[in-house]
């Protein structure tokens, strides 16, 4: 497929029926309407099907009876619209529901802003509904990797029976970048899903539930799923490392949006004799911080900067131990950072 | 190769489509483009806006605070931007909708009077087409007949339309060539 300009919200729409998507079901909420409005005209296009719930709360459920009947099937929403579905996300992951979310971040708290923010990486990384669960978090940022990245998290959904979540901020979901479409897949090609509840015509039913009232097999559940998050901790990492050749003055740790931003800043850095590196994780739970370790051991000085008053910066520090001090500049409510106030505030740390 | 450009206007002036083109023609020519407008609660009723990148390597920050180009279609994106433009940039204005110089003296300045143009065109709406016509000129961003080409795949479906539009676009090359 040829190279498109696209919105990273339709890209993201257009992937996931590349992937084999055919069942969309969503609320609206800015900045992110591109995406249901998009699925609204393409799914009828090819044979599929777009659902405008009446509620997140009854997207999110109605998700995971979909999944249940073993459809692949995604919802996007942003950020107050992803807390109103974390009922669903929280029970989708205890019956082990593949889904993919999409959650285009607007500043909070509350009903807060439309502008681009990353506040809601705790929500994402850290639980967000009740129960000890954990998602798949993908964090894009350019629109080609939000294509890509949707492609594939269709496939580690149905891989580990997991929610799988996609987060962008609204720069990556408003802006037009050159896009293609790698792989195409049909549904009818998809695996089968044993245990989906299919209609158990010739077999013994299947049961897809998250309620154990026997505090035994509650508990075996329990680490049932554990044992999955490891799985996917040691095979699932991802990460990006930029401009490091064996040492650099400082290590930027940034992801999604940021992350660009901060790739601009440092070319601006190396006209002012700074060498700056960035890690950027690509995954963020499972969070690589492995590979970070190693990459900061190379490094002076660490510059986490986010969209947020500060939330990834915990995992950074958690991997790189108490001594290394690590420096933090966030913009939240909207506002994003520019290369020249980055660039700023390294020469502040360097010097 | 590596510029911004920040177009700006009232919403409906087509600055965002004018911005897609350019975009367009960018990735066209085989740059890494970035295409982003400013989607604030500000667009109704105050300036419209949108940011391009046009560049050789991957595009890092897809925003601009000192853009190299700004075209601008009203007096309140001028008074805006005006003075974001990095010196050396080129300004295209639309004197049928600002009433005042540009006050700065570091940058290539271009006047049209881009609605009377567009109306002598065949469409009073073509306004963003003439000043897109002129920007070409003034930065030699992109190939005239290549952005033509991509208007007429644009609107495919309205050939008249097509025609109007390449007229503009003309227009504006000529004026900006004997500025």
């Amino acid at each position: 497929m040829a190279k498109k300009l696209m919105k990273g919200c339709e890209a993201i729409g257009e992937a996931a029926i590349q992937a084999g998507c055919r069942h969309f079901f969503g609320y609206p909420i800015t900045p992110q309407n591109e995406i249901p409005e998009y699925m609204s005209a393409r799914l009828p296009q090819v044979g599929g099907m777009f659902v405008q719930a009446e509620s997140e709360v009854s997207a999110s459920n109605m998700l995971y009876g979909a999944a249940g009947a073993g459809i692949r099937c995604f919802t996007s929403s942003s950020s107050p619209g992803i807390s109103l579905m974390q009922e669903g996300i929280s029970y989708i992951a205890g019956a082990e529901l593949p889904v993919v979310f999409v959650n285009i971040m607007r500043g909070g708290p509350g009903l807060g802003g439309i502008l681009p923010s990353q506040s809601d990486y705790f929500q994402s990384t850290k639980g967000g509904g009740h129960g000890d669960y954990r998602l798949l978090c993908l964090a894009p940022s350019t629109v080609q990797e939000a294509a890509d990245l949707v492609q594939e998290a269709f496939d580690l959904a149905d891989k580990y029976r997991n929610p799988v979540m996609i987060l962008g901020d609204g720069l990556i979901g408003q802006m037009m970048e050159p896009v293609e479409f790698k792989k195409v897949i049909n549904p009818e090609d998809l695996p089968e899903k044993p245990w989906a509840t299919t209609g158990a015509k010739g077999r013994k039913p299947n049961v897809i539930n998250s309620l154990y009232l026997d505090p035994e097999d509650l508990e075996k559940h329990n680490w049932k799923l554990v044992k999955k998050y490891e799985e996917m901790a040691k095979n699932e990492k991802r990460w990006e490392v930029f401009n490091l050749d064996k040492k650099a003055d400082i290590l930027f740790v940034a992801y999604g949006t940021v992350a660009r931003i901060i790739k601009t800043a440092i070319e601006v850095l190396k006209e002012k004799g700074v060498n700056a590196a960035l890690f950027r994780p690509i995954t963020l739970f499972p969070f690589p911080g492995e590979a970070l370790e190693e990459t900061a051991a190379k490094c002076k000085h660490v510059f986490v900067s986010e969209l947020s008053t500060g939330q990834m910066i915990e995992d950074v520090k958690y991997h790189l131990g108490k001594e290394r001090k690590v420096h933090f500049y966030g913009r939240v409510g909207g506002m994003v950072m520019t290369p020249e106030e980055l660039v700023e505030e390294t020469l502040k740390i360097v010097k | 190769m590596y510029q911004e450009i920040v177009l700006a206007g009232f919403g409906g002036q087509g600055v965002l489509l004018i911005g897609k083109l350019l975009a367009y023609s960018g990735m066209k020519n085989g740059y890494e483009v970035t295409w982003l407008p400013a989607y604030g609660p500000e667009m109704r009723g105050g300036t419209c806006n949108c940011t391009v990148v046009i560049s050789e390597k991957p595009v890092g920050s897809p925003m601009s605070k000192n853009p190299h180009g700004l075209i601008a279609l009203n007096l309140p994106s001028l008074d805006k931007f005006e003075d974001t433009v990095r010196p050396g940039g080129v300004i295209v204005i639309n004197t049928s909708l600002i009433n005042r110089k540009v006050k700065r003296t570091d940058v290539k300045v271009i006047e049209v009077a881009a609605n009377e143009l567009a109306i002598e065109c065949g469409n009073a709406k073509a306004g963003n087409m003439v000043a897109l016509g002129a920007f070409i000129e003034a930065t030699k961003i992109a190939d005239l007949e290549k952005v033509k080409e991509i208007v007429s795949e644009n609107f495919k479906s309205k050939p008249k339309l097509v025609e109007v539009n390449h007229k503009a676009l003309a227009k504006g090359f000529e004026v900006a060539k004997g500025a």
